[in-house]
């Protein structure tokens, strides 16, 4: 189970794309594809690379803001822990 | 009401195949399709899909690797930033194309396996290919490329989902899809050897459920129940004209790759329309599409939004009457069409199948 001392990066089948269309992003993988909230994107976006969980809660209360820590925590656990549950995250260590 | 994009692209590019398997989805009167589309139309209609709202490429057929020009179709898709899957038998393939097919920028492959040994393939597909869709399959997942396999499944091999199961994990599949044969083309024909029973169908399920517990996160495992035993129906293409979008390999543009069989259409041609006129305003697009067109007891089911009214080809196939609700609900009033299928899979099948081939036999 993935925690905020997970090592996490993007499995290598996803990939992120931006669709013009309706100007949102979408995260695509064999045959399917999840439509991404402009948060849930920010968080993708930062699984490019191996990262901590506890950095990129950092990265995104840096963003959003320091009084909403505790919400962005929580959403950023639950989003990996569904990405982990389609097989999209390649976990490092945990 | 139009849905906004189609969001799928199924190109079948050829229907040769050097398989003949007894439960094809290719249509049966292959004679009528021999004029495949060059290289520059598939280019356009990637390009063409993709402006419509298209994220995703099937690549298929019969065979798509008979086409030389696949990976100029690949990359075509991979500049406009489409996810390409490669819908194969694997038959003939060697490392380098595949190596190939990646650089022009191919991202995941999906084998067919017809059994879990050679003498059950040959069985189902004619041929024994079983040793090189193994090695095809291990080309895949040693080039970093996500592999899924895919088994159709029937009343011969429902007995091995297990061994599938454990196959495609050795070959460190991302996916399984087990899915039962849609009796639809060559399937329809041989119906009375394939159809399972339903207890063969609860105990394949069941291992398939504890499977799909046991790996999550590592490997998906799909099950797809024969509609025959669903009691209500699949909602086919998740909607006519609503997701996904077909061109078959003479350039006939459908909402659902066996919708050439249904009579009275007349469906746009992609070397005489743009995907957008088709998609858009073409009359066989919007037949089906939303709830206009829905007969009692679909019209006012509250499942409607859920299957979609079930599959047209399969209304037509079975009752001769496209708007007939579809009979593998349990609310169709042609229903006992299915009940007799499903009493007589309790009966011995007859010997003989009948393979798909590209010579029409009458």
């Amino acid at each position: 189970m993935i925690d905020v001392a997970s090592v996490v990066r993007l499995a290598p089948q996803a990939r992120l794309r931006f669709d013009r269309l309706r100007q949102q992003h979408m995260l695509l993988y064999p045959e399917r594809g999840l439509v991404l909230s402009p948060t849930a994107a920010d968080v993708v976006a930062l699984l490019d690379e191996t990262r901590a969980v506890a950095a990129i809660v950092e990265q995104m209360v840096a963003k959003y803001g320091e009084s909403n820590r505790a919400a962005i925590a929580e959403d950023v656990l639950e989003l990996l822990r569904d990405l982990a549950g389609r097989g999209l995250l390649a976990e490092v260590t945990s | 009401m139009t849905p906004e994009r189609p969001y799928t692209l199924v190109a079948e590019l050829t229907y040769r195949c050097p398989l003949q398997c007894v439960y094809c989805s290719n249509p049966i009167e292959l004679h009528r399709h021999r004029d495949e589309l060059d290289t520059a139309a598939w280019v356009r209609i990637v390009e063409e899909a993709e402006a419509l709202g298209v994220v995703q490429l099937n690549l298929t057929g019969g065979e798509p690797l008979l086409r030389d020009d696949l990976e100029h179709i690949i990359a075509a898709a991979r500049r406009r930033e489409i996810y390409t899957n490669l819908i194969t038998s694997a038959v003939p393939l060697t490392r380098e194309r595949l190596a190939a097919l990646q650089d022009a920028g191919l991202d995941a492959v999906q084998i067919s396996l017809q059994d879990s040994t050679p003498a059950g393939s040959e069985a189902i597909a004619g041929v024994d290919r079983f040793d090189a869709k193994m090695a095809a399959a291990e080309w895949t997942t040693s080039l970093g490329l996500p592999l899924t396999i895919n088994v159709v499944l029937h009343r011969d091999n429902l007995g091995r989902v297990g061994e599938f199961i454990a196959l495609a994990e050795q070959l460190r599949a991302h996916r399984v899809e087990l899915a039962n044969t849609q009796y639809l083309g060559w399937a329809l024909a041989n119906r009375a050897k394939l159809l399972p029973t339903r207890s063969q169908l609860g105990h394949a399920r069941e291992l398939a459920d504890q499977a799909r517990a046991r790996l999550r996160g590592k490997m998906e495992v799909l099950f797809v129940l024969p509609d025959y035993y669903a009691d209500r129906p699949r909602a086919c293409m998740d909607g006519w004209a609503r997701r996904f979008i077909v061109v078959a390999p003479d350039g006939l543009v459908l909402p659902c790759h066996a919708a050439h069989t249904l009579p009275g259409f007349d469906f746009p041609r992609a070397t005489e329309h743009s995907l957008h006129h088709a998609w858009h305003e073409a009359e066989a697009f919007q037949r089906f599409r939303g709830e206009a067109w829905m007969p009692e007891p679909c019209r006012s089911c509250d499942k409607r939004h859920v299957d979609f009214g079930g599959c047209r080809c399969q209304a037509f196939h079975l009752t001769g009457d496209v708007t007939a609700t579809d009979p593998a609900c349990d609310l169709a009033p042609q229903h006992g069409i299915v009940e007799d299928a499903r009493r007589d899979a309790d009966v011995t099948p007859p010997a003989a199948y009948r393979y798909r081939s590209l010579r029409v036999v009458r």
